[in-house]
């Protein structure tokens, strides 16, 4: 298994420097970091990569036992992490993957040295006490959006694009690429995501931890953003001026400076 | 054209740009990049129910979407069109003021600035009732379908499963039946002096116990016993029967071994043993070897059994004449006659069962000219006429010589054998054994 194929690994940046680890959320790829990718690869070592079943990764490998838990994900991150031997990374998880990297710093702490929640949430669903914003039917509603747009997915090009995970201008035509994804494989990380309830990893946290959120983000509510905030003890948080769920892109500087910033800033 | 309806279709087309947008037949709207409504037309308001006022500055375009889809806004629409400046043919569902759902096409664009810089997303709206519906159905027949595939593949797995347990089941069964199988003949014929003695056992089906049996056995003075025989039926039953049959016989040998006295001895046994319905009976040939001179005297009596053949060394063959026996069990008495004969070096007695003769074939060998006596049974079986035939080609032959070909001729008949065969061949070597 070569997992920098697997995951279609990119490492860019300042050889030697601080390494920074963005991990995308459910829905796109690692291109929804093409707008701070620049401001962090000046002084960080950024390592970039794609989920198996998502963006150019080799969708062979994808196996539903393993991609049905976040278990799975985290997996992917150690494997690249082991791979290229990572040690003290700052992880930037973007939305679900917020909490992969609060898994993957519990599994292997000698590899992570700080945690960027981007726009995180631990649980979707609403509980008794706890407001997720969502509930189960409105997931089903998600999962049938997902049937009725299958994004630059067509059963002709599908066998190209997942025989040959290594020969990506088979599909660079194709449109909506950033966010193509196999339905099948879409429908798994779509309740993976919004069904698992992380709420219990948060106090596993020991490291130090930026939480980064949206004045206004439909998906992770500032309710939750003060969740993980309270949940996770000398964390920071800090409000973006920001609308939607994906500051990286609506938001490019203060996302890039806000992590920056934190990378830069030694161990207390 | 004339003049006059120029001037018509001019009036016609000559409306508004604001007309145009206004009334166009899709819905028009307009949002900053944070997705705030900025401008709609008035098509987009009636489908939605919704006033000017209500919107503009107010609502963002995601709050117009299902839940579902503003996760999906979120996710896949707003980063898309971010990266691409434009996205096309989405299917969203609108919700109305009345909460009725409104399938839709969106199509968007990004309007720059001169710096480049992103200013407004301009969006087309297309109802898509009837396409969705017509979607929804198509996704309905392909999950259906799906599902379909998955539960015949589920049954063939299943299929296979109980196709192996039953693989499994029968051939544990089959051995099970081998082992009983085996228990009812001797594990091996014993040396007698100055005799050469071959056996063989033919199963005609692995699945069912046959009744042939034999032996052959010391009678403690210089003599030895034999037998072979066959009752009637198959399966656990006629196993029983071929079981009680065969150590009654070497029972009663050591008290009488004259062979018309152990036939009368066996069937008072099973006649005395039958039980209900199940009246099994048994043909059977008997007999008691005494050494005489260079050979042997053989003394048989038969039990309705068909007759044996002797080879002998000159070359001829032919059934030992031993009628007048009846089937042994059926009736309290089975009267037999008591025949003898001599087996001299190179002569070979063929005892058989009947699995042989009655075997199914589609060509009986012709009647040879000079066989006018023994007419073939034209019944489609094997019969012992052409097995006489096939004797008289062996001949001479030592048992060994004739068991092969037998086996052989057995082999050849393969599945117009519906019944076990048993051989049993006696014969007296032309030259002493070394």
């Amino acid at each position: 298994m070569n997992v920098r194929s697997r995951n279609n690994v990119q490492v860019i940046g300042r050889k030697g420097g601080p390494v920074v680890m963005l991990a995308h959320g459910f829905g796109c790829d690692q291109n929804l970091w093409r707008l701070v990718v620049p401001v962090l690869a000046e002084e960080s070592e950024v390592v970039l990569f794609d989920y198996v079943g998502s963006g150019r990764s080799d969708l062979s490998a994808w196996r539903e036992e393993r991609y049905a838990v976040l278990d799975g994900y985290a997996e992917d991150v150690l494997d690249i992490c082991r791979e290229l031997d990572l040690r003290d990374v700052v992880f930037v998880g973007h939305s679900v993957s917020a909490m992969v990297g609060v898994m993957c710093a519990a599994r292997e702490p000698a590899r992570f040295a700080k945690l960027v929640l981007l726009v995180p949430s631990p649980c979707y669903i609403d509980h008794l006490d706890y407001r997720g914003g969502f509930s189960a039917e409105d997931i089903d509603e998600l999962l049938d959006s997902l049937e009725a747009n299958y994004l630059g997915w067509s059963a002709t090009m599908a066998p190209l694009i997942m025989g040959n995970p290594d020969r990506p201008e088979l599909a660079e035509e194709l449109i909506n690429s950033f966010c193509r994804t196999d339905p099948n494989i879409a429908r798994v990380f779509a309740r993976t995501t919004f069904l698992t309830d992380s709420r219990a990893d948060l106090a596993t946290v020991r490291v130090p931890t930026l939480i980064l959120e949206c004045a206004e983000d439909a998906i992770a509510p500032r309710e939750v953003g003060a969740y993980v905030h309270h949940a996770i003890p000398g964390s920071r948080l800090i409000t973006l001026a920001a609308t939607g769920h994906c500051p990286q892109l609506s938001a490019p500087e203060a996302t890039a400076a806000a992590i920056a910033a934190f990378v830069r800033e030694s161990p207390s | 054209m004339k003049g006059g309806e120029h001037a018509a279709y001019a009036a016609l087309l000559e409306v508004s740009a604001e007309d145009l947008y206004e009334n166009a037949p899709c819905g028009y709207l307009s949002t900053l990049m944070d997705g705030r409504i900025v401008k709609v037309n008035e098509t987009l308001l009636s489908w939605l129910g919704r006033t000017r006022d209500e919107l503009v500055g107010r609502r963002r375009f995601a709050d117009l979407l299902t839940v579902g889809g503003r996760i999906y806004h979120e996710t896949h629409f707003a980063p898309l069109l971010r990266m691409q400046g434009e996205i096309s043919g989405i299917a969203l569902e609108l919700k109305a003021a009345d909460g009725t759902r409104l399938p839709v096409l969106v199509t968007s664009t990004v309007k720059t600035g001169d710096d480049g810089e992103p200013l407004l997303v301009r969006s087309t709206i297309f109802d898509a009732s009837d396409r969705r519906a017509y979607e929804i159905e198509l996704l309905r027949a392909r999950m259906e379908a799906e599902e379909a595939r998955a539960a015949a593949e589920r049954a063939r797995e299943a299929a296979e499963q109980a196709r192996e347990a039953a693989q499994y089941e029968h051939e544990h069964l089959q051995g099970v039946l081998a082992t009983l199988q085996r228990s009812l003949l001797p594990p091996s014929l014993p040396d007698v002096p100055g005799l050469e003695a071959v056996a063989y056992y033919h199963t005609a089906s692995p699945d069912n116990l046959g009744g042939d049996f034999y032996d052959l056995y010391p009678l403690g003075d210089g003599r030895w016993g034999f037998f072979l025989g066959d009752v009637s039926g198959k399966g656990p039953g006629a196993a029983a029967v071929t079981s009680l049959a065969r150590y009654t016989l070497r029972a009663a040998a050591l008290h009488d071994p004259a062979p018309a006295a152990l036939l009368s001895t066996l069937n008072t046994a099973m006649y005395a043993g039958r039980s209900g319905e199940e009246g099994r009976y048994c043909t059977i040939i008997t007999g008691v070897l005494t050494p005489t001179g260079d050979g042997f005297t053989v003394t048989l009596a038969s039990g309705g059994h068909p007759p044996p053949l002797l080879l002998y060394a000159d070359g001829r063959a032919g059934y030992l004449p031993t009628t007048g026996g009846t089937l042994i069990g059926l009736l309290a008495e089975a009267p037999s006659t008591t025949v003898e004969t001599r087996l001299r070096p190179g002569d070979t007695l063929l005892l058989y069962t009947d699995g042989l003769i009655e075997a199914r074939t589609d060509d009986s060998p012709e009647t040879p000219d000079d066989a006018p006596d023994d007419a073939p049974d034209d019944d489609g079986r094997y019969g012992e006429h052409a097995l006489r035939i096939f004797a008289a080609h062996l001949a001479p032959a030592t048992p060994g010589g004739v068991i092969a070909a037998m086996a052989a001729l057995l082999d050849d008949l393969g599945e117009g054998l519906d019944d076990d065969t048993a051989l049993l061949a006696l014969g007296v070597p032309r030259a002493p054994i070394a």
